[in-house]
């Protein structure tokens, strides 16, 4: 900023450092573009035994010159000193002194084995946090039941448009592709045996039982398990969460348990279409490229689906719906930070439910087998 | 000696759709002062600023930036003059997911080939001249709201640059943290030499900082001119203005 001739033109002198004796000359300006090429320079001349530094040459100083020069006194020359220094230059060089503004020491990076360590010991927070929501959740859910109060009038229907109505498009394409599929896989290796009926039944065991709910599950935990975090976290941040606690209004009663409502009441009807579109898919492979007549594949399906498998492809579904709502939850109301926290915890939630959603999967699938 | 313009503004016209927010705005703001912009609300003070800054596109007239016009279809001389531009934000705006340093870091690193050692060590003079070195490694939501103020003044005075505009620097904080920033507003103008151009209602901040005011009412300028001019200029809103400290 100090300068003799500012937006002039290119002032006549070159920027450039050199040595005579023990004393080091710097010329021309001395700012944030020159710098790199001074430095350079410097380097060449690899000056050693360096007493005074002359800048009476320099016509303009700024932080970054003055940041430069307290680097060479610094470390380069250490008790070496300025000479010919101009008020103005004393001004900028007072200014921006580096001397009293020490910065405190960097947060070091814990090593792998305390990383491991304090995530072991934070588990059992989690773990806490996790069930006193869970408790909480159930409590004012069969609360809610009996009793509206606490919670936004009408707000379980709008939760079961956003999250159920609004889903049926996607969750009908894709279980019917995901029949199609299934049952293309399954016929060419069944043909081989003359076996293709077996396909109605392949098809109608696999989407009941698995493909069913698993499938409708992923796709509202990508579609309202985020939109759950989102929304619970950006209230955090706004301290409209806050806000509502002040108010008397219990949080999880007012926004968390209609969400749980609604998904409850959502998904097993979702996972019915969803079994529906994909015994349908199977049905349109099995007539149009296995030459089934659409009675017998019809009655075949009918024939080997029992309660049971309904049973366990619903009772999923409501535990899958659970998960969903909880862990969008739990991450919504851990947001830490502003903006960029929100959405680190909306990524986390839906990575963290489709995982629960397919590993409580596995567990169901052994539960049932024994 | 007669004051050098750096923002020399003609014509100025920014219109919204139906609403015309500046209507024929002529203003110059001088080297080496701190001009206080003023108004009520919807008087058009930010829409000035963003004007002036080529974040608004205006319908007519043309912006004039250290003599040059400001010519937002080249892209390469926007950003030189923008390099010697700082903008303080109304609300910081700094970059959330780092540091305080790192933030300040940034114009350095993206602008400058100098050395992470010398930039750290500008940055730590930056930071300590707001205040600041302590909290380098926090992260911006960590600091509070005048602390992030000053992180974000440090940020737009990383370049040093020759002249810095500054959005309602002391809206939402405390009267001693805002004369704070107000003496270091000056501390920028006197050993700097910096050109400071504020947007602000702060009456007390007013009488610490402004050289001159530019009085907005209705995308029109009432006064211009010095504040003890304005005590008694005539103008019933103005004088009102500095009497009770309210628009009306």
């Amino acid at each position: 900023m100090i300068a003799e001739e500012k937006n002039g033109p290119v002032h006549p002198v070159i920027d450039q450092i050199r040595q005579e004796a023990a004393c080091l000359f710097i010329e021309g300006r001395l700012t944030h573009d020159t710098i790199p090429g001074i430095a350079k320079q410097l380097k060449k001349i690899a000056s050693r035994d360096v007493e005074s530094i002359d800048i009476a040459g320099v016509t303009q100083l700024d932080s970054a010159g003055v940041g430069f020069l307290d680097q060479l006194l610094e470390d380069q020359f250490h008790g070496a000193s300025l000479i010919h220094v101009s008020d103005k230059q004393q001004q900028a060089l007072d200014a921006f002194s580096s001397k009293d503004h020490q910065l405190p020491p960097a947060h070091r990076d814990p090593g792998i084995f305390e990383k491991i360590g304090e995530s072991v010991y934070h588990l059992r927070h989690t773990i806490s946090e996790l069930v006193m929501l869970i408790s909480e959740i159930t409590f004012w859910s069969a609360v809610g039941v009996f009793n509206s109060n606490g919670r936004r009038k009408g707000s379980v229907f709008q939760q079961i448009l956003l999250i159920g109505s609004n889903a049926v498009g996607i969750i009908a394409l894709l279980s019917f592709v995901l029949g199609l599929i299934l049952a293309l896989q399954s016929a060419a290796q069944l043909r081989q045996f003359g076996a293709s009926i077996y396909v109605a039944d392949l098809i109608a065991i696999s989407m009941v039982r698995e493909m069913g709910p698993m499938m409708t599950a992923i796709i509202i935990a990508g579609r309202s398990g985020s939109s759950f975090a989102a929304e619970i976290s950006s209230m955090k941040v706004s301290e409209e969460i806050d806000a509502l606690r002040m108010m008397a209004i219990n949080p999880i009663r007012y926004i968390v348990v209609p969400k749980f409502l609604a998904i409850t009441i959502s998904m097993p009807l979702l996972v019915t279409l969803s079994m529906v579109l994909g015994i349908f898919g199977g049905f349109i492979i099995g007539v149009s490229y296995l030459d089934l007549t659409p009675v017998s594949y019809f009655n075949e399906t009918l024939s080997i689906l029992t309660l049971e498998d309904l049973m366990v492809g619903f009772s999923k579904s409501v535990f899958f719906a659970g998960v969903i709502v909880v862990i969008g939850s739990y991450f919504g109301f851990r947001v830490e930070g502003g903006a960029e926290g929100v959405g680190r915890v909306t990524t986390s939630a839906v990575v963290a439910s489709i995982f629960a959603v397919i590993f409580l999967d596995a567990i169901f699938s052994l539960i049932y087998m024994v | 000696m007669k004051p050098v313009p750096v923002i020399e503004i003609k014509g100025l016209v920014t219109r919204f759709g139906e609403r015309t927010i500046l209507d024929n705005v002529d203003l110059d703001f001088y080297q080496n002062e701190v001009t206080v912009i003023l108004g009520g609300s919807g008087s058009g003070k930010t829409t000035l600023l963003k004007s002036i800054l080529g974040l608004v596109t205006p319908q007519a007239g043309e912006v004039k930036l250290f003599g040059q016009e400001f010519d937002l279809e080249n892209e390469v001389a926007v950003n030189t003059t923008l390099q010697r531009i700082g903008v303080l934000f109304q609300n910081g705006a700094l970059l959330n997911s780092i540091s305080v340093l790192e933030n300040l870091a940034i114009p350095l690193e993206q602008h400058t080939k100098l050395n992470p050692a010398l930039i750290q060590r500008i940055g730590r003079v930056k930071l300590g001249m707001v205040g600041l070195a302590h909290a380098a490694h926090q992260l911006p939501s960590e600091l509070s709201g005048g602390m992030r103020k000053r992180a974000a003044l440090a940020r737009s005075i990383a370049l040093d640059p020759e002249l810095l505009f500054c959005d309602e620097p002391s809206a939402g904080l405390d009267p001693i943290t805002s004369a704070a920033l107000d003496e270091l507003i000056l501390t920028l103008r006197d050993q700097l030499q910096m050109s400071i151009v504020v947007v602000t209602h702060e009456l007390a901040s007013i009488h610490r900082i402004a050289d001159r005011i530019v009085f907005l009412d209705e995308g029109k300028i009432l006064f211009h001119g010095s504040v003890p001019e304005a005590k008694k200029c005539g103008l019933e809103v103005v004088e009102n203005f500095f009497k009770v400290g309210t628009f009306s």
